[in-house]
């Protein structure tokens, strides 16, 4: 097979794949917390009747159409790339996990785009009521559509419940076994707490921006950084832990992966120590200038200073995941987690001094941190993805016999048509975002202010006696 | 027949193309209504027509990510041969949809007239591209598709013929004329008896495509040619293009008369039922012709089953939360409001 600028077929569609799911997966990250934070706010107007929360509801809004908009592009794309460049794979796990995926659909992403439009442009026309329940429905569309993909990638980390058929297909045998293979639970609770605090540095930062341009007074701004550092404060440590108990969920069943984020080359039966940093080298399979910490890493891992740990010597060298790219990600993941910790904690100590919204060092750490969430998302799944290689169902299918009959010149041209409208087309869009992000949130928040187009809420304006607001749909 | 009707894969078969059905339909009217753009180039125009299904859209292309997980999970060897065959017109299609999808937020959050006109132009050329690969790839699946083993077997351009531009062509204009019917059942005034002087030409075009396609479809396989005109197959076939042109009839008289606005595009999904079921006819039980039948690509039993239990709860509901979405949103658009 020819290559396509150097680099062959399955190493293309490997590239296509990782690109385009990633960025998909900036927008469900964001879009799952900021769906629930809106119902959160749209319940708290309807109970407290604090014109903020409306106030709070209407800017977030805005915002979340377009990220949610971008999200089911770039979704209905990752519904197709299965089977246009993984053909093969799709053929042999079609059997399993098609049906999860089509149950994905048929309970999440239609409950979400059934109930968008009402959400966006409802409230006045099927009253305060429907509309809360839309919203709702919203948020937990995000969260059922999570679970299932979460159990889909879990069960291709952790396969279960299977027969394998005499045409290579993998045959269910066991739906609850598949379903709730090992790693889910574990998997599921990490990336949904990350989505969550991802929202919550999203929503601090944009608050703490304006705490800086001088405008504490703006309740809105001081309710949006207030909840923002309320749930970075609870949920970053919460996520430190989850992730440890999914770190030894991985070590049991994927052993090899946890070697290559530890940078164990050599196993270690009497205690192995933790690698602070240093430069992974996989050709002399050892770890040059490593800064570390003797039996640290067995403490951490197995709770025992003394507790045996394999390296990735134990297996042959053609089947140990790249170790510098999932030693890096997993450290870039680790550090910015305790980074977040550090910025809810300082908010506590901020608050308990009643300092919160003059602290000007904490606002300044938390426009800084605003994107953090989106880069440890994406730096997570780099662990966990490039971890398991090289299996792409683990210990039984190899990512080198999952793709599609396609010459790489194919591959390699969609890449760049992915790359480059991409870029281009949600370029744009994070542009846009921004620029709603740095206006703070008004008091009449659902009239134009820039003329650049109506807003989604344009039906409360009847509610509110704003009939003004309409004019500017021309 | 009972046996049939008894047979998963059957049922399987018979709801995967119900919501292919269901996709063509309603995201035909949707990317239509781009399609139409150029024709309208007025900026007040253009934002009542994008107001016309800004509510709606992602419900009508949820529908096409239903087709590509359901055959992935009903037929996944159909899934796995197909996409590979199609990789041009499909890689396009989703590029198109990401065009169009997004010009739905960013036209609104443009700032100058000039960012605006390239949504307006990234909305047209999305939705004209997507209808066309659509279309092409209805006509490359029509055509037949080379398969070896469990893998496609052909060239990277066998999708590209004179007929698959026919039936690109052909759905392009389809979707327009979905498009147009829309909006005349959903817009007032001026600009409707513009949209339905658009439908009556768009109608006869496409009635004009669907001969063309119906007469170059039989020719293509003997298959085809088979089922058509010889008896008894004939008996079943043949009642399909009767009541299309009854139905067309009917269409072209409710554009004529007053009143009863939702009754041209009531009738144009008939004649795209119609249409959709003389394909069936066509390339049934195949699912991938000329080769591949429904039971070849089957998924095994256990997963049909436990789809089923979630389609057979799922669907009724979707089909009535999207149903009261759609009335929520019922009646002529106020060119005012704008929900922007």
């Amino acid at each position: 097979m020819q290559d396509f600028l150097g680099l062959d077929a399955v190493t293309l569609a490997r590239i296509q794949f990782g690109f385009t799911v990633s960025f998909h997966f900036i927008f469900p990250s964001f879009t799952i917390g900021l769906a629930s934070y809106l119902a959160v706010l749209n319940a708290l107007w309807l109970k407290t009747r604090d014109e903020t929360y409306l106030r709070l509801f209407r800017y977030w809004v805005k915002i979340f159409a377009i990220v949610f908009a971008m999200g089911v592009v770039s979704g209905i794309v990752m519904s197709y790339q299965f089977g246009t460049n993984w053909s093969v794979f799709s053929d042999k796990a079609g059997p399993v996990i098609g049906p999860l995926m089509a149950y994905e659909v048929l309970t999440a992403f239609f409950l979400e785009a059934g109930f968008l439009g009402i959400m966006l442009f409802g409230r006045s026309k099927v009253g305060e009521g429907l509309h809360m329940f839309a919203t709702a429905m919203v948020a937990v569309g995000t969260a059922i559509s999570a679970t299932w993909i979460l159990s889909v990638n879990s069960w291709m980390q952790t396969p279960q419940g299977f027969t394998i058929g005499e045409n290579g297909q993998y045959l269910p045998a066991d739906w609850m076994q598949i379903i709730f293979n090992p790693s889910f639970p574990y998997r599921l609770a990490h990336a949904l707490t990350a989505s969550y605090l991802t929202t919550a540095l999203v929503v601090g930062g944009v608050g703490a921006w304006h705490l800086l341009r001088g405008r504490s007074r703006n309740t809105g701004v001081r309710v949006m950084f207030s909840m923002a550092m309320w749930m970075a404060a609870v949920v970053a440590p919460l996520q430190i832990f989850i992730g440890d108990q999914h770190g030894l969920n991985t070590l049991e069943h994927q052993p090899m992966k946890v070697a290559a984020m530890e940078g164990h080359f050599e196993s270690h039966p009497d205690g192995a120590p933790l690698i602070l940093f240093g430069l992974p080298d996989q050709d002399a399979q050892t770890v040059r200038y490593k800064i570390e910490v003797p039996k640290l890493s067995s403490l951490i891992l197995t709770h025992s200073w003394d507790g045996a740990l394999s390296g990735l010597d134990a297996v042959p060298r053609d089947q140990q995941p790249p170790v510098a790219i999932v030693f890096w990600s997993f450290r870039i993941m680790v550090g910015l987690g305790f980074l977040m910790m550090g910025v809810g904690l300082w908010s506590l100590w901020a608050r308990w001094r009643g300092t919160l919204y003059d602290a000007r060092w904490l606002h300044r750490l938390a426009v800084v941190m605003g994107p953090s969430g989106f880069v440890a998302v994406i730096a997570g799944w780099i662990t966990t993805e490039v971890g398991r290689q090289p299996w792409v169902i683990y210990g039984h299918l190899a990512t080198a016999d999952s793709h599609s009959p396609l010459d790489a010149a194919a591959v390699g041209t969609s890449l760049i048509a992915f790359v480059v409208v991409y870029f281009l087309l949600f370029g744009s869009g994070v542009a846009y975002i921004l620029r709603l992000m740095s206006k703070p949130p008004e008091p009449r928040e659902a009239r134009l202010k820039d003329g650049a187009g109506p807003m989604h809420a344009a039906g409360l304006g009847a509610v509110h006696g704003e009939s003004s607001e309409r004019g500017t749909a021309q | 027949m009972i046996d049939m009707l008894t047979d998963l894969t059957v049922i399987w078969a018979l709801l995967l193309a119900l919501s292919v059905f269901i996709y063509v339909v309603l995201d035909g009217f949707d990317l239509g209504i781009g399609i139409l753009y150029p024709l309208f180039p007025k900026k007040k125009d253009r934002d009542l027509l994008m107001n016309a299904v800004a509510p709606v859209w992602d419900g009508n292309e949820t529908w096409l990510v239903l087709g590509g997980g359901g055959l992935m999970a009903a037929f996944p060897l159909a899934y796995a041969v197909l996409l590979p065959a199609l990789y041009p017109p499909i890689i396009i299609m989703l590029l198109a949809l990401v065009f169009r999808g997004v010009a739905f937020e960013f036209r609104w959050r443009a700032s100058s007239a000039f960012t605006r006109r390239a949504w307006d132009a990234s909305f047209f050329w999305g939705s004209l591209l997507a209808a066309l690969m659509q279309g092409i790839t209805l006509g490359a699946l029509l055509q037949g598709i080379r398969v070896e083993g469990r893998a496609y077997a052909g060239g990277w351009w066998d999708w590209l013929t004179p007929f698959t531009l026919l039936t690109g062509v052909a759905v392009a204009c389809g979707y327009a004329l979905l498009g147009t019917c829309y909006l005349n059942w959903k817009i007032e005034g001026d600009i409707q008896t513009r949209v339905r002087h658009l439908a009556r030409r768009l109608g006869v075009a496409t009635m004009a495509f669907i001969v063309a396609v119906s007469l170059a479809t039989p020719f293509l396989a003997g298959e085809y040619y088979l089922r058509w005109f010889t008896w008894p197959s004939m008996l079943v076939a043949a009642p399909v293009p009767i009541l299309l042109g009854l139905i067309a009839l009917g269409f072209a008289r409710s554009l004529f008369a007053q009143g009863r606005d939702w009754l041209p595009f009531l009738l144009a999904l008939a004649m795209f039922a119609l249409c959709f079921l003389g394909l069936g006819l066509s390339i049934w039980p195949n699912v991938i012709p000329p080769s591949i039948t429904i039971w070849d690509a089957a998924s095994p039993h256990s997963s049909q089953v436990f789809m089923l239990w979630g389609a057979g709860i799922m669907l009724p509901i979707i089909l009535g939360y999207t149903a009261y979405a759609y009335y929520v949103f019922r009646g002529k658009l106020d060119p005012e409001e704008g929900y922007h």
